[in-house]
């Protein structure tokens, strides 16, 4: 179990966990972020600057402050 | 009449479904129970004439941004008769939830799968038919952008209205909002029972294009890099039809005009031909290139490509309290600062807003655009005009990030960063054609509020007391000249640039006619007078004064009604017109103490 915010960029995932208050709660489960979902890391601007996640049919781009409140999952790569 | 919304998420081409309904027929307007405006439409439609209104893009009917707030505010204050759901079939496995939502409210609806094509590409498969059935409304699988399944979707949107069910009742509509939802359950057992989805996307198209344009090192540069191009391109194809429209319209002022004039007494051929005639000629022969310009810039952002920008900006826009959509919002003012500052409503944090909209007004839109083409062309060498222009640029961003860098600490936030990248897209055609048609109506509507009334009292100014010469020192317009003096001398700005300015306060389309008026004059032989008069330091001074002062009184009137605060109104017209004074007295002084 890690946090989205380390995953390294092209590892699988699947999310296993949100620990957010309600507002981000809201926000990140009408973007698709649900538990159970699989998703992975494309790539990262420079800087330490946001977060290109991909979850099924959708790109998503955030902070690491955010991403921080996902738990997942990894799997290995097959 | 009969009242239908169109609903769906961001990004889905709910805009372009509402300009093809609609035709080019919309108009803006207010709404019980809303403070925006709303875009609606008369359509036909079976027999009925009915209402068709654009809600805003939202997520979710129960979220809680101020788009959300809208529509939830709109359904509990307006009967409607249907709602037209529109979705991203590539994304209906999220985007269900809004259908469920609708339907809980028992208003009779259609659901319209936009986008079918993208979504087949990718290997999902809806099957429409039994969908429809478990949802019990219309389910029709279009494509807003080119129109295919449009007539089935309005099909099955006039049998409804046909049926003469009555129309919501707001206040029923208002109730069920407060219940809240088993809505995530019911969504994922559709999406499992009807729909077929690859468990991992790939676009390959909008992959490969963003392996470049994300690209780590080479991402922002060549963002920049083609901005610019995009600008020269404007300024390329932009500047013959300008010059071409200026001559055909000093043509028809000599050839035609002049003779009608030739027997009316002197005030009112000095009335129509050198201020009203004069005013609008000089503004109008930049209708080209403003056209142009929103055409590129509607091109852009329906690619896409903005929220790359976002991306790309994030981490350094972090660093003066903003973020990525922050940058976008200053794109969009390019052209122009109020529907950019309109746009900050997507943000929830308060101090992120105020930040964000205290930044916005500073970037160099389209109307101060005509102001710089104008001087830069009068005082400044053909090869030197894009550095010129390109300066102010960056100038518009100097003072952008100035102003959030000095201002972030008072307005600390945390607002989450989280946006949609939506794939790569081209405009057809008709809709870049739409969007112009539009920004041309818009000018026009401008041209014969602000700038005929602007004119005409520049003209009164600059023409009374009649016992004076014209716009000599005696004048009205030179006495409140003389008055400014004390604060325009000292940054190069002479009494005909200071009326010009002051005008400018109303809206800075006003500016360029104002000199035509001023000097009575018109094209080449006004710009030549002008630049006898002043040399490049004052008008570079000029310039960063008209940038960096406020824009106009529709963006001050939206700043108040945005920030719902007269207080911070007032802040935003103080900063911009300290900070105005502050660069161009530097400039001036600096570059005059240098021996320019």
């Amino acid at each position: 179990m890690q946090l989205l915010s380390q995953l390294k960029i092209g590892q699988p995932a699947t999310i296993s966990a949100i620990e957010a208050e309600e507002l981000l709660f809201h926000r990140l489960s009408a973007l698709g972020f649900r538990i159970g979902k699989p998703l992975s890391i494309i790539r990262r601007a420079n800087f330490n600057g946001p977060l290109q996640v991909r979850l099924g049919t959708t790109d998503v781009i955030l902070r690491d402050t955010e991403a921080a409140h996902i738990r997942i999952n990894t799997h290995p790569i097959n | 009449m009969k009242r239908i919304a169109l609903l769906g998420m961001p990004n889905t081409g709910k805009s372009t479904l509402f300009n093809r309904i609609s035709g080019a027929s919309a108009r803006v307007g207010n709404w019980p129970g809303i403070t925006v405006d709303l875009m609606s439409a008369k359509i036909l439609i079976g027999g009925h004439i009915a209402e068709l209104i654009d809600l805003p893009g939202i997520y979710d009917i129960h979220g809680f941004s101020e788009d959300e707030q809208v529509v939830r505010h709109f359904l509990s204050n307006n009967a409607v008769d249907l709602v037209i759901v529109l979705l991203n079939s590539s994304q209906i496995d999220r985007q269900l939830s809004l259908v469920l939502q609708i339907k809980k409210l028992k208003i009779p609806a259609v659901l319209a799968l936009n986008m079918a094509d993208e979504a087949r590409q990718s290997g999902i498969t809806i099957d429409a038919d039994n969908l429809a059935k478990e949802l019990e409304m219309p389910v029709l699988q279009i494509s807003a952008k080119y129109g295919d399944g449009l007539p089935k979707a309005l099909q099955a949107a006039t049998q409804i209205i046909n049926q003469n069910q009555p129309a919501t009742d707001p206040q029923v509509i208002a109730q069920f909002l407060q219940e809240d939802n088993q809505i995530e359950h019911e969504m994922e057992d559709l999406i499992q029972h009807h729909v077929q989805m690859p468990t991992t996307f790939t676009d390959n198209t909008t992959d490969k294009i963003d392996r470049v344009l994300l690209h780590k090192w080479f991402g922002l540069p060549i963002f920049f890099a083609a901005m610019f191009v995009l600008f020269q391109f404007i300024f390329t194809v932009g500047k013959p039809l300008q010059d071409g429209l200026a001559w055909a319209l000093s043509v028809l002022r000599s050839g035609l005009l002049e003779p009608i004039f030739a027997s009316s007494p002197a005030w009112l051929s000095g009335l129509m031909l050198d201020g009203i005639y004069n005013g609008v000629a000089t503004v109008a022969a930049f209708v080209p290139i403003i056209v142009l310009f929103f055409l590129v810039m509607s091109m852009v952002e329906d690619s896409g490509y903005l929220s790359r920008a976002a991306f790309l900006m994030d981490a350094l826009m972090a660093k003066m309290g903003l973020d990525g959509r922050g940058f976008v919002m200053m794109l969009m003012g390019f052209g122009c600062n109020v529907p950019a500052l309109m746009g900050t409503r997507i943000m929830r944090s308060r101090p992120m807003r105020l930040l964000t909209m205290l930044v916005i007004p500073l970037s160099l839109c389209s109307a101060r655009l005509q102001v710089f083409i104008f001087m830069i062309t009068a005082l400044f060498a053909a090869k030197h005009a894009p550095l010129v222009l390109f300066s102010l640029y960056v100038m518009s961003f100097l003072t952008m990030f100035l102003t959030a860098v000095l201002f972030q600490g008072q307005y600390k936030n945390a607002e989450p960063f989280i946006l949609e990248l939506p794939p790569y897209r081209f405009p057809t055609l008709r809709q870049i054609v739409l969007r112009g048609w539009h920004e041309v109506k818009h000018f026009l509507v401008r041209a014969s509020k602000f700038i005929v009334i602007g004119v005409v009292l520049v003209w009164a100014l600059t023409n009374f007391p009649s016992n004076v010469p014209p716009a000599s020192a005696g004048t009205y317009a030179g006495q409140i000249g003389a008055l400014f003096a004390p604060f325009l001398d000292p940054i190069g700005i002479n009494s005909q640039l200071a009326i010009a300015l002051i005008f400018g306060f109303v809206a800075k389309e006003i500016v360029v006619g104002a000199l035509a008026v001023i000097y009575g004059m018109q094209g080449d032989a006004l710009m030549s007078q002008i630049a006898m008069q002043i040399d490049w330091v004052q008008a570079m001074s000029f310039m960063l004064f008209t940038l960096i002062y406020t824009p106009c009184l529709s963006t001050i009137a939206t700043i108040r009604s945005e920030s719902k605060s007269s207080g911070f109104m007032w802040l935003s017209i103080a900063w911009s017109l300290g900070l105005a004074w502050v660069v161009s007295f530097m400039f001036y002084q600096g570059a005059r103490w240098l021996g320019y």
